[in-house]
Order: structure tokens, then sequence, then C-alpha cells
């Protein structure tokens, strides 16, 4: 029970993009139309589950048990991105249409505040092994929602007559705001 | 290099307003949008910022020719990270209240595009002094962005500016404004209405 209160705390609740703010640079960059959107959802959730698996383990056995807490921001960000770059190895050898489908989107992934922030929450929030998993990818659900919700209004949004000077960012900031509006009705879940 | 030639005032004065970092470049989004719930946590957040940047830019600068092309990006990282673990331990021990409304974007600092964005685009490439300068007008373009979206917010949403009581007792606070709907209302608003100023003053140049 417990591991599904997390992903739906994650996912739904406390929407990483709409409610704490992570991943911004993405969720504005890669939403303009549904496929790259789920690209790159699918991506973020992949490193996510991997990064948050990672991490309890280095904070855990290295950094805890050599009692190296002060390093920890330098070490999480090399582990993510050696984690992507062996990702994105990894991806090309084993399976070639899912190397295509996430493309450039894996490397850009190493700068997505998103992914640190997984990182530094299951820490603060003194996870188990399984519950960071649940978490990473819960997180990364989330984002992914997020992203192909927005897509699909801003595929609808092109159409629409939006005044010069908010047209692009500014008119995503409102539309964004408007969702993360709906995403607070979700507050009274948990 | 006509590069060179920009005076270093320009240099300083271009993140206010020309190349600033939030409303002209969108970069550092996420910590504009997540700690700007009232005035002082954005100019916290400002200053922990303008201090990871000026340190970085003049670190970078000075071993940017010992720095091999191939590995610069993971040395900058680290770079960036080791001023962000002083300016988040620091900030823990000085001021404990601001460091736990911040909570987890002060380390985030590490992933903020714009500190990166300033190494690989200037500091890597131009002197000692001109980096810093870069950076401090930067970073202060960042600091003054992030104070006024903060002030906005506050003001709407709780009726104070630095918890100084503005609004009259009638008014009604609106809540919105200072959860996470009302940054991406105001921050939308903002960029726009940069935007709106930007084309006018070019009609009129």
């Amino acid at each position: 029970m417990s591991y599904f209160l997390i992903f739906i705390s994650a996912a739904i609740v406390n929407n990483y993009v709409l409610s704490a703010f992570l991943g911004i640079c993405p969720f504005v960059g890669v939403s303009k139309k549904i496929g790259p959107a789920l690209s790159m959802g699918m991506a973020t959730t992949f490193v996510m589950t991997l990064t948050a698996a990672v991490a309890w383990l280095i904070n855990k056995y290295i950094l805890i048990g050599l009692n190296l807490q002060f390093l920890q921001i330098v070490s999480f960000i090399l582990v993510i991105a050696s984690l992507v770059q062996l990702v994105e190895m990894f991806v090309r050898k084993a399976s070639k249409p899912l190397y295509d489908a996430l493309g450039i989107f894996l490397p850009l992934i190493t700068t997505n505040c998103a992914i640190l922030g997984v990182a530094l929450f299951l820490v603060m929030k003194e996870y188990n092994f399984l519950e960071s998993v649940v978490f990473g990818f819960s997180a990364g659900a989330g984002f992914t929602l997020a992203i192909i919700i927005m897509a699909g209004i801003r595929e609808e949004l092109e159409l629409a007559d939006v005044p010069q000077h908010f047209r692009g960012a500014p008119i995503t900031m409102i539309v964004a705001g408007c969702l993360a509006l709906a995403f607070m009705g979700f507050a009274g879940l948990i | 290099m006509a590069h060179e030639k920009t005076s270093l005032c320009t240099e300083f004065t271009k993140g206010f307003w020309k190349e600033n970092p939030v409303l002209r470049m969108l970069l550092g989004l996420c910590p504009t949008l997540a700690v700007t719930s009232a005035a002082i946590n954005g100019l916290s957040m400002g200053l922990a910022v303008v201090f990871t940047l000026v340190l970085s830019s003049m670190i970078i600068s000075l071993v940017r020719n010992l720095i091999p092309r191939e590995v610069r990006i993971p040395s900058f990282i680290i770079v960036i990270a080791t001023f962000v673990t002083v300016a988040d331990l620091s900030m823990a021990a000085f001021v404990p209240d601001i460091s736990k409304a911040l909570g987890p974007y002060v380390p985030l600092i590490v992933v903020n595009c714009i500190i990166l964005g300033r190494q690989e685009a200037f500091a890597s490439k131009n002197s000692v002094g001109r980096s810093v300068i870069d950076a401090l007008g930067m970073s202060l373009g960042f600091t003054i962005t992030l104070t006024f979206l903060g002030a906005i917010r506050e003001l709407l949403g709780s009726g104070t500016i630095f918890s100084v009581q503005i609004m009259p007792n009638a008014f009604e606070p609106w809540m919105v404004m200072i959860l996470p709907p009302g940054a991406f209302l105001t921050l939308g608003l903002m960029i726009g209405t940069a935007n709106w100023l930007t084309a006018r003053k070019g009609k009129s140049a």
C-alpha cells in the first residue's frame, strides 16, 4: 500500500513539473509535439529510475559509510553524468529501435534538474531501497504525464490567436499555470 | 577580435536587461519558479547564484588554457559543484531559516543552465577580469528578476514585501499567488511584458 501511496504522491499530487518546478527546461523546450514529448518522457523515466537506485546505494554505502556527506552534490552529479553516458552506449548496442526513439534526448537529460532532484529528495525523505526505485519511477511517470498534456495543448495553441508578444514561452507559462491549478485539485488525495 | 572591444561597462550591464538570463534567454527557470513565493527567498537564492557564478567563472577562466577541450564540461561541473557545496553548507550554518525555506533548490544550482552556460559561452574564452564582470552582471540580473518576481507574488499572495505589511488590512490575500500556479502565471506575464517592452523600444529607436 505504501508503494502505491508513493506512486500517487510523486506522480500526481506532488507532480515534479507542476508543483515542484523541476525539469522546466525540457518541459518548455520539448513540448511542441506529442511524439518527441513522449520520447523525452520515456527517456527521463528510464534514467530517473536508474538514478534513484544508484544514488541510494552510493548515499548509503559510500557517503554515509565513509562519513563523506559533504561530497553529496559532487558525487551525485558525476554519477548521473556517467550513468547517462553508460545508458546511452548500452541502449545503442542492445536495442536499436529504443535508441532511435530516445535519440538526442538521452544526453540532454544530464542537465535536467529533475534527475538530480530525485537523488536529493530520496536522501531527504529517507526512503529505503525499494521505495527509492518506486519514487524515481513515479516521478518520471509524473513528468511524462505533464509533458504530454502540455504538448497536446500546445498543438492546439498553434491555431489560437495569441497576442504577438505572448507567443512561445509566455503563453506556455500561463498554460502551465492553469495546469498547475488543475493539479492542485489532487492535493486532498493523500 | 571585435568581441574584445565591447567596454567593461556593457559587459556588466547586459545581464540586467538585454541578455537577462530569465526574461530574455529563459535560463534557470526551475529555481526562478520554485523559490519566489516571497521576496526574501528570491533575494537569497539570487545571492547564492552570485556567489557560485562569480567564483566559478573566476576559477574557470584562470585554468581555461589547462583544460583539454574534450573534458571541459565535466571539469566545469566539478568546479561549480564545489562552490555550490560551499554555498549550501554555509547557508545551512549561518542562515538556517532561509536554507530550510529554499530546501533542495540550493544544491540544484549545480544544474542551473545559467552557470554552465556562462562558463561555456564566456569564461572559457575570456580573461579573468572580464569573466568576473560578466558573471557579476549576469547573476545580479538574475537576482533582480528573482527579487522582483518574489515581491509581486508576496505582495498579492500575502499583502507584504520583505515581510513588511504593504496592503491595507481589508485586502484579501490571493492565496494562489504564493502557490505553484501563481509562479507560472506571474512569470508568463513578466516574460510577455518584457517582450512587449523590447519590441516597443526597438520600434522607437
